[in-house]
């Protein structure tokens, strides 16, 4: 995330230096008319504005394994991380299994709750229940899964 | 008005914890700079009998047969979380002051009579989801109050779950409470004071409360009837919502081995250097003495002792690296004996004024570049700290503390975030 410093390598070097040779001021000189759109000029767009709600409570988790693409959750992918929301039934979730982070879509059940992933049985994918004694916690819900393609 | 004191537990360890959640029931320990000594004890690790700054190494037989964790300090990580917690506790009063990075005060202005226990049960709900962070909560008349109430929270001795109101207790039960505290759980009541105010037969909290302010003012200062008349409700602290400036700036470090050669020396004390002029700069202060020191490992009995250190004025204040550094390395020079295994240097700032409020000598030339400082610090800003640096620092610095068993920095570095598995 660190910004580039404009250098003289940078292509900006020719339009600095006129033909005649004098240097000119390296600092842009602001346009001397009235720009027509100064009224409607709005803020530079940030992903963190569109992604993160509630700053203090989001976290980044990386994701690894496969039983989640049903559900665009990639292995490598990051995911984006709440910890402010409640979850819902069918929310997925960072959650805490046998000690170790798990990313899993949760199901509320009368008796319990299920965490499942996206593939099916054959694929040897297994639905986790958990029942109400069992020692399970949801860390986080999931807004957004980044994929890098 | 009310004050509150609000204060993660175990602070370091509940960071870990939060990202760690294995280490949840276990005994863990955190080790300080140099995984030196416990700064922070899981209350399993309390319960062992382990005190706050006892040396790692008198731990570790007692590591091996209890399987206690230890851990390097993280900084990253709890500067990092409690960033994030005051924020969530900063909406909760008008005014906060962050005390510590794990401890701030709210001014509650306006409350009346609000249910503070209850209000105290929000605080620490919400800090439990949002960063999982636990807390306790202390409510009380006054800052030095609001410190016992968080001890008292803390310590179950009143209140419940966390949360003590002690202006919610009759002036009955207060009392009551207050005897059974002892004086050294006053704010501002150290080791020192303590056995003085023992000697007097004051050694509750009650019998300091009930005790005759002018004598001990008079012996004391001014301090212990302030922290009487705060005792008895009477609020003589405000908040500081900014912190102040620092009247000296202190950088040093033990070694991560010993170093026997000055040009080691001179290396690590430019760095200290280096990051006691950047927090002079960010004060916009100017240094007019530079105090260095260096000195062997003090607990090792069979090797040779030494520690010296030098205090050298400036003929004129200054806030550049360069120069600061250049007199901090004259005066090792001066201090500096072969045949020693020097284990800690540091260097110190001193005689700090404002920028603006500057007097010339008669021969100086202008030798300071604020320019150019101000240059450094912004590239080390967004490119890490150390990016730029004076050569006098070196390059390959084997003399960095050693951090061997630090965890991942999981809210601060792109390649150590948590990972979550989907299999």
């Amino acid at each position: 995330m660190a910004q580039r410093f404009p250098s003289l390598d940078d292509g900006l070097h020719d339009s600095v230096v006129p033909p005649t040779g004098c240097p000119l001021l390296a600092t842009p000189v602001p346009a001397g008319f009235p720009s027509p759109a100064a009224d409607y000029i709005e803020e530079h767009l940030t992903l963190d504005e569109h992604l993160v709600e509630h700053r203090e409570a989001t976290f980044f988790v990386r994701v690894t394994g496969r039983s989640m693409t049903g559900f665009g959750i990639n292995h490598g992918d990051l995911l984006v991380v709440d910890r402010s929301k409640t979850p819902t039934s069918s929310s997925i979730v960072v959650a805490v299994v046998d000690g170790h982070f798990t990313v899993k879509q949760l199901h509320f059940l009368p008796n319990g709750k299920l965490l499942r992933g996206s593939g099916d049985e054959e694929n040897g994918q297994r639905d986790l229940f958990v029942s109400p004694e069992q020692d399970f916690t949801v860390w986080g819900v999931v807004l957004w899964s980044i994929h890098r393609v | 008005m009310s004050f509150a004191l609000v204060d993660g537990n175990n602070f370091y360890v509940s960071c870990e914890r939060v990202f760690n959640p294995q280490l949840e029931g276990r005994p863990v320990v955190v080790l300080s700079n140099n995984d030196g000594c416990a700064v922070a004890r899981s209350n399993e690790v309390k319960a062992l009998g382990v005190k706050m700054g006892t040396p790692w190494f008198q731990i570790q037989d007692l590591a091996k047969k209890h399987r206690i964790v230890a851990l390097s300090s993280n900084y990253a990580l709890y500067a990092d979380m409690s960033n994030r917690m005051m924020s969530v506790l900063g909406q909760y009063a008008p005014e906060q002051e962050v005390y510590s990075i794990d401890e701030c005060f709210l001014g509650l202005t306006g409350f009346g009579h609000y249910d503070l226990a209850a209000y105290g049960q929000t605080i620490r709900q919400h800090v439990q989801q949002w960063i999982g962070i636990p807390v306790c909560v202390g409510f009380a008349a006054t800052k030095t109050l609001a410190k016992l109430a968080n001890h008292c929270a803390k310590k179950s001795l009143a209140g419940q779950n966390g949360v003590c109101d002690l202006n919610a207790l009759s002036d009955g039960a207060r009392s009551q409470l207050f005897s059974q505290l002892p004086i050294e759980e006053i704010w501002g009541i150290g080791a020192q004071l303590s056995r003085q105010l023992r000697e007097r037969g004051i050694a509750t909290v009650e019998a300091l409360r009930t005790a005759d302010p002018k004598p001990l003012r008079r012996t004391f200062s001014v301090n212990m009837e302030r922290t009487i008349a705060e005792l008895n409700g009477e609020s003589c602290l405000s908040l500081e919502e900014v912190a102040p400036a620092k009247q000296q700036i202190m950088s040093s470090r033990s070694f991560g081995t010993y170093l026997y050669e000055l040009p080691e020396l001179e290396q690590a004390v430019a760095s200290y250097m280096a990051n006691a002029a950047e927090k002079l700069r960010h004060q916009a202060s100017l240094a007019g003495l530079v105090h260095v020191f260096v000195r062997t490992n003090p607990f090792r009995s069979d090797a040779p002792q030494y520690q010296k250190s030098l205090s050298i004025p400036l003929p004129s204040p200054s806030a550049d690296t360069r120069r600061l550094t250049a007199v901090a390395l004259w005066g090792l020079k001066r201090i500096y004996r072969p045949g020693f295994a020097y284990q800690k240097a540091g260097v110190m700032l001193g005689n700090l004024s404002q920028i603006g409020i500057k007097q010339f000598t008669l021969f100086e030339k202008r030798q300071d570049r604020p320019a150019l400082m101000q240059a450094m610090d912004r590239i080390n800003a967004v490119w890490g700290r150390g990016t730029l640096k004076l050569g006098a620092e070196g390059v390959q610095q084997d003399w960095k503390m050693k951090r061997g068993m630090m965890s991942p920095r999981y809210t601060t570095c792109w390649s150590e975030l948590p990972v979550a598995l989907a299999n």
